[in-house]
């Protein structure tokens, strides 16, 4: 029997368990997968990790390696190569591993199963089914970690982080980056990303275009790229031709939750993650959940600590602090996509409660208005706001424990 | 007066730099935003972050970067470098890979254990 199991290995686990070891739970494991810890980390050499964290700009195995590093003096039990095949209310967690399959008792878990991209059949491109269509991840996966290159002359579709990335790790490794296209009116990618891996190499950014046609017998030959209108419909006669044998997409990321679906945990349609209260508890008390599993994330700094406190808390959990009772919902106001958490217990001990979104909008001066059912309880002044980048507010958990529920809204800032 | 947006961190603050008055940076965050601003239009620089094929290794390739921001224009030709370095396991996180490459003063290392 453990106090704590720790579900995937990446930097989300690696925080919780640490967390929850430093706040004196010492009988913890992480079930992990893959081959070694790290998670998606492993695969992102690429730098600009860290700097809120560690005030230092680290690749991503560099800031994987703090994490392990700091476990390797604790109790903390690794299993890697063991997947996770399913989990009970109960806290059972069955696993299958090189020697077997076994199952675990935990008195908590901690959910950090990370996401995955989404693939072509998940977006429905018109067209043949020709070799040479990747993910961009998976692209990445291939050069970073084996040195294969996924093709010569490249197009993207999708402005995602992951795909701006490759952009420029292609071109710097010898392929034709042709174009980066995308289907909204602006990027879903960090604006740095834009410039240092666009802007430096030149190549273009196709706003509102999609690909409409994707030609090739084995191998890709080329795509067609079209501008789209308000309803992202393919505008006839605004065809334009590429010939290229890859195509990376880079469409966005899913949160990992069949575990927590089969679990029974009550699960949020706007995130794909679990429901979370302010602790990262999910509906199933004792469970917690942190990281990409829950909500998609652009840095892994926000990653680490939304996982520390969800460890915090399972190390409270586990001395004998419950919950349970009656909980204040948090909703989408105007421009606001979803919220994390979700809901805030109303016996929370938490003096701060952190809150994290994303506006459906590019928002220049703007602000962020926190409000329940008597007016507004907090609002926060933003130069910039726009979908790629998650927002962060944190509210002094006084102010919103007498609300019956809380919205969280943006607005453009009255010029005064 | 030039607008950029600042590389420095995801943060991606949004700077103005007044050419006529010392490269003047408003707009930044922090002390790294200013750095940027005068650089980008007197300098610019990049961290370079690549691979190098590695024997012995969990994984053929070993991750590595520059351990500072090199010349915007020696990128391709220090990729040429990298490109034809291949290294023997075990390397620690740190550790040098190729002194001083291209003479910019700065060192390429490895970026984990391997
Ligand atoms: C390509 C890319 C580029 C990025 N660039 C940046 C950047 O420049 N700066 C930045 O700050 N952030 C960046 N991020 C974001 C950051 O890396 C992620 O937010 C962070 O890695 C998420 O951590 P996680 O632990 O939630 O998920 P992951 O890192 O995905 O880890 C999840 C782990 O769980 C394991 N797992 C899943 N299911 C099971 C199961 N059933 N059983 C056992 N194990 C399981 C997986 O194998 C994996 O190791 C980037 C992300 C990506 C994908
Ligand atoms: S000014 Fe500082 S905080 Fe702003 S993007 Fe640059 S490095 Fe980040």
């Amino acid at each position: 029997m453990y106090e704590l199991a720790v579900i995937g290995g990446g930097p989300a686990g690696l925080a919780a368990a640490y967390s929850a070891y430093t706040n004196g739970v010492k009988k913890i494991v992480i079930l992990e997968r893959d081959k070694e810890l790290g998670g998606i980390l492993n695969q992102c050499i690429h730098n600009g990790f860290g700097l809120h964290r560690f005030k230092e700009e680290l690749s991503g195995p560099e800031y994987a390696h703090r994490f392990i590093d700091m476990l390797k003096d604790t109790s903390v039990e690794v299993r890697l190569d063991t997947m996770v095949i399913d989990i009970t209310p109960e806290k059972k967690i069955y696993t299958d591993n090189p020697s077997g399959y076994d199952v675990i008792e935990a008195e908590s878990i901690v959910l950090a199963m990370g996401c995955r991209e989404r693939t072509r059949g998940a977006i429905s491109i018109p067209g043949t089914r020709p070799s040479g269509v990747f993910t961009a991840g998976a692209a990445q996966r291939y050069l970073n970690m084996e040195g294969l290159m996924a093709g010569s002359r490249v197009v993207i579709l999708g402005s995602g982080d992951i795909g701006l990335i490759m952009a420029r790790r292609l071109t710097l490794e010898g392929a034709k980056v042709l174009a980066c296209v995308e289907l909204m009116p602006y990027s879903g990618g960090l604006t740095r990303n834009i410039v240092q891996c666009l802007h430096d190499f030149d190549i273009p950014l196709y706003l509102s275009h999609t690909v409409t046609e994707v030609r090739g017998d084995k191998r890709l030959t080329g795509v067609t790229v079209a501008k789209v209108d308000e309803n992202r419909r393919p505008i006839p006669g605004t065809e334009m031709d590429f010939d290229c044998d890859t195509l990376l997409l880079s469409v966005g990321l899913i949160p990992e939750n069949e575990l927590t679906r089969a679990a029974g945990i009550e699960m949020d349609p706007r995130t794909n993650g679990a429901y979370v209260f302010e602790n990262m508890e999910t509906s199933i008390p004792g469970v917690f959940a942190c990281g990409n599993a829950v909500h998609v994330h652009d840095l892994v700094d926000f990653v680490s600590d939304e996982s520390s406190r969800a460890g915090v808390a399972a190390a409270a959990y586990i001395k004998g602090e419950k919950h349970g009772g009656d909980a204040i919902p948090f909703k989408n106001g105007s421009c606001v996509t979803y919220t994390v958490p979700q809901k805030l217990h109303k016996n929370t001990t938490a003096e701060k409660t952190d809150v994290f979104f994303r506006v459906n909008k590019v928002f220049s001066k703007s602000r962020i208005v926190v409000s329940d059912e008597n007016g507004v309880i907090a609002s926060f002044n933003r130069p910039f706001m726009a979908p790629g980048e998650m927002q962060h507010i944190i509210i002094p958990t006084n102010k919103l424990k007498g609300s019956e529920s809380i919205t969280i809204s943006a607005e453009e800032a009255t010029q005064q | 007066m030039t607008e950029l947006t600042c590389i420095g961190c995801p943060m991606g603050c949004r700077l103005t730099v007044d050419e006529e008055n010392d490269y003047a940076v408003t707009g930044n965050s922090c002390k790294r935003g200013e750095i940027y601003g005068k650089n980008e239009l007197k300098n610019p620089t990049r961290v370079l972050t690549s691979t190098v094929a590695i024997t012995g290794g969990i994984h053929d390739r070993c991750p590595v970067r520059t351990k500072d921001a090199i010349p915007k224009g020696k990128l391709f030709d220090a990729m040429e470098i990298i490109k034809k370095t291949e290294i023997q396991s075990p390397v620690k996180c740190g550790q040098v890979i190729i002194e001083n490459i291209l003479d910019t003063g700065i060192d390429v290392i490895a970026s984990r254990d391997m």
